[in-house]
């Protein structure tokens, strides 16, 4: 049986070992690079450490996102309702801080609690009713952002008590909280998804349904966990974002899951299930990040932004499925 | 010694009777062809033995025990596993992974955190499971879908062991296979019979199930038409036996040109 193979070169050993034991892609890691040179080049503001900083800030929200992103396309679902949700998420907390005056702590209990319960439901329809992810999802994008305008009567909610703005604005030895928060969450999502039993019945869920149920997972239950703990990082993102801008808008996150998704897909997550990583998915926000960052520095229309993040999207998908299928043919 | 006694099971889906009364024992390390037309009621049996269908009447003994009532995980813990023909394998993770699905080792990350995968004992449990074997995988941390068909039917086998079978089915294991890898597979099924391992082979490939097994069953209309020693019955035999007689010679012939 044993089959001969060719003995693999540097550049793939090095791809391989990448894959394997740090579960990244390294053309991602040579994009952002790439990237990052590219907008050091064009701009003299992009390489200091206060823009630095402003990149890691910008990507704090999205990153969190993504990271919700990648367990749940990972799983084989799929997430659309996650800038709504963190949205929602936003105002409900604070409609607590400000309309209803609870303590701060209330507040931020809200914010995840709100997320948690958006993607509870998610998960109960995709399991119970059989309804396609897809459609759930969908439904709950117009629904949570419904809920936010209601509750906040499609207004901002300003005037948040200063221990909320600490976590959007305070910055301990000079970094931003939402970085700290982001970064925590980052590793302790990394460690969850590649080395806790978890993490691996999350992908070989996603991989292959029939597989997992054989070997004895509870596959509705396990959904259900995942879409509850993409809703709870959806909420966690809201509270960054209404902590960061100092009010709870009911407009915050609006194409978000764009973002979100897209820097999943960069960062090696496949479509489909079956292959994700958290430090791939941080790379992906992190082009994300700079990609943003570098075309408002060249004063590029935000217009164009969005155009830009799309068009990402699509390509990623399709280098992807591209190395899908010739990996398949071999 | 007797390991699985079947007894007039019957079993139908409303109004439709697909097996009508079969009688099927196998002995402990034997290898059993169980080989029948489409629909002669192959798959439904082997489900009646694992348990995910409940046989309507007659009885199943496995070592010992009445296990007519167990449900598959029960029938599974006393030593019954079924491999199916997609092998049930999440083909972008690696032979360890597969291997332990659902049953990962865990240790404590830094001494404190647990329910951490041990992912080093994973692997060299993997290894040593592929070596008990006697198969050559090419590389155990690669992800099983990069592998051959052979090779992905040896990772199913050897997660069929680890979960210590008395009995293991396999439900067409050479079917989609390449010529060089058929023979590779039948070598594990002898390796399983060599450790006192019964395995009932359902299988079309009628050489293969010739070349490996001791008994052949044949099942037609639900029942259990024939029971021929291996070493005492040719292929016309066989083939005869699932068509139901009349002129099978050319049938015969086809069959034995491979």
């Amino acid at each position: 049986m044993a089959s001969e193979t060719a003995q693999p070169g540097f550049w793939a050993r090095v791809q391989r070992t990448s894959v394997e034991r740090l579960h990244i892609r390294l053309e991602s890691l040579l994009v952002l690079v790439l990237l990052s040179a590219a907008m050091a080049l064009l701009s003299p503001f992009f390489l200091s450490l206060s823009n630095f900083l402003n990149i890691l800030l910008a990507t704090s929200t999205i990153g969190v996102l993504a990271i919700a992103a990648t367990f749940v396309i990972g799983s084989g679902g799929l997430d659309l309702s996650l800038g709504s949700v963190m949205g929602l998420a936003g105002v409900a907390g604070a409609f607590v801080a400000v309309n209803l005056g609870w303590p701060s702590v209330f507040a931020v209990i809200a914010c995840i609690l709100a997320g948690s319960i958006a993607g509870y439901i998610n998960g109960q329809l995709v399991t119970r009713a059989f309804v396609p992810a897809f459609i759930v999802t969908l439904g709950m994008l117009g629904l949570a952002r419904g809920l936010a305008l209601v509750i906040s009567q499609g207004r901002a909610i300003y005037g948040l008590p200063p221990e909320i703005v600490y976590i959007g604005q305070g910055r301990p030895l000079g970094i931003p909280m939402p970085v700290i928060i982001f970064v925590l969450t980052a590793i302790v999502a990394h460690t969850v998804l590649a080395y806790t039993r978890f993490g691996r019945h999350t992908l070989a869920l996603g991989d292959s349904e029939g597989a997992a149920r054989a070997a004895g997972i509870r596959v509705e239950q396990h959904r259900r966990i995942i879409y509850t703990l993409s809703g709870a990082l959806a909420g966690l993102a809201g509270l960054l974002f209404t902590a960061r801008v100092n009010a709870g808008d009911p407009t915050a996150g609006i194409n978000y899951e764009l973002t979100a998704i897209t820097a999943a897909i960069i960062g090696g997550t496949n479509l489909f299930g079956g292959r994700a990583s958290i430090l791939g998915t941080m790379i992906g926000a992190l082009i994300m990040g700079v990609l943003q960052n570098g075309l408002t520095l060249l004063a590029v229309q935000s217009y164009y932004q969005q155009m830009a993040i799309g068009a990402v999207l699509i390509l990623a998908v399709f280098i992807d499925q591209y190395q899908v299928r010739k990996e398949s043919r071999v | 010694m007797t390991l699985l006694s079947l007894h007039k099971i019957r079993k139908s889906f409303g109004a439709v009777d697909v097996l009508h009364g079969v009688d099927l024992s196998v002995a402990a390390g034997e290898v059993v062809g169980l080989v029948g037309d489409n629909g002669a009621g192959k798959s439904t049996l082997m489900k009646t033995i694992t348990g995910i269908y409940r046989a309507d009447t007659g009885s199943i003994e496995f070592d010992g025990k009445d296990i007519l009532g167990l449900d598959p995980g029960q029938r599974r813990r006393l030593g019954i596993e079924m491999i199916y023909q997609d092998l049930s394998l999440a083909k972008q993770q690696d032979v360890a992974s597969n291997i332990f699905l659902g049953r990962e080792p865990t240790k404590r990350l830094l001494g404190l955190f647990p329910g951490v995968v041990d992912k080093t004992e994973m692997d060299r449990q993997a290894a040593r499971m592929i070596e008990r074997l006697g198969a050559h995988l090419p590389s155990i941390s690669r992800s099983v879908g990069s592998f051959s068909g052979g090779q992905q039917q040896t990772v199913a086998i050897a997660r069929a062991l680890t979960f210590n079978p008395k009995l293991v089915i396999m439900d067409e294991p050479t079917a989609a296979l390449a010529v060089r890898e058929v023979q590779s597979v039948l070598d594990l099924i002898r390796r399983l019979k060599s450790e006192g391992i019964a395995v009932i082979l359902i299988s079309h490939r009628l050489n293969d199930v010739l070349s490996v097994t001791d008994r052949i069953v044949v099942l037609r209309h639900g029942r259990a038409d024939a029971d021929l020693v291996t070493a005492k019955t040719n292929m016309n035999e066989v083939v005869s036996r699932i068509v139901g007689g009349g002129d099978t010679a050319a049938a015969a012939a086809h069959e034995q040109r491979g």
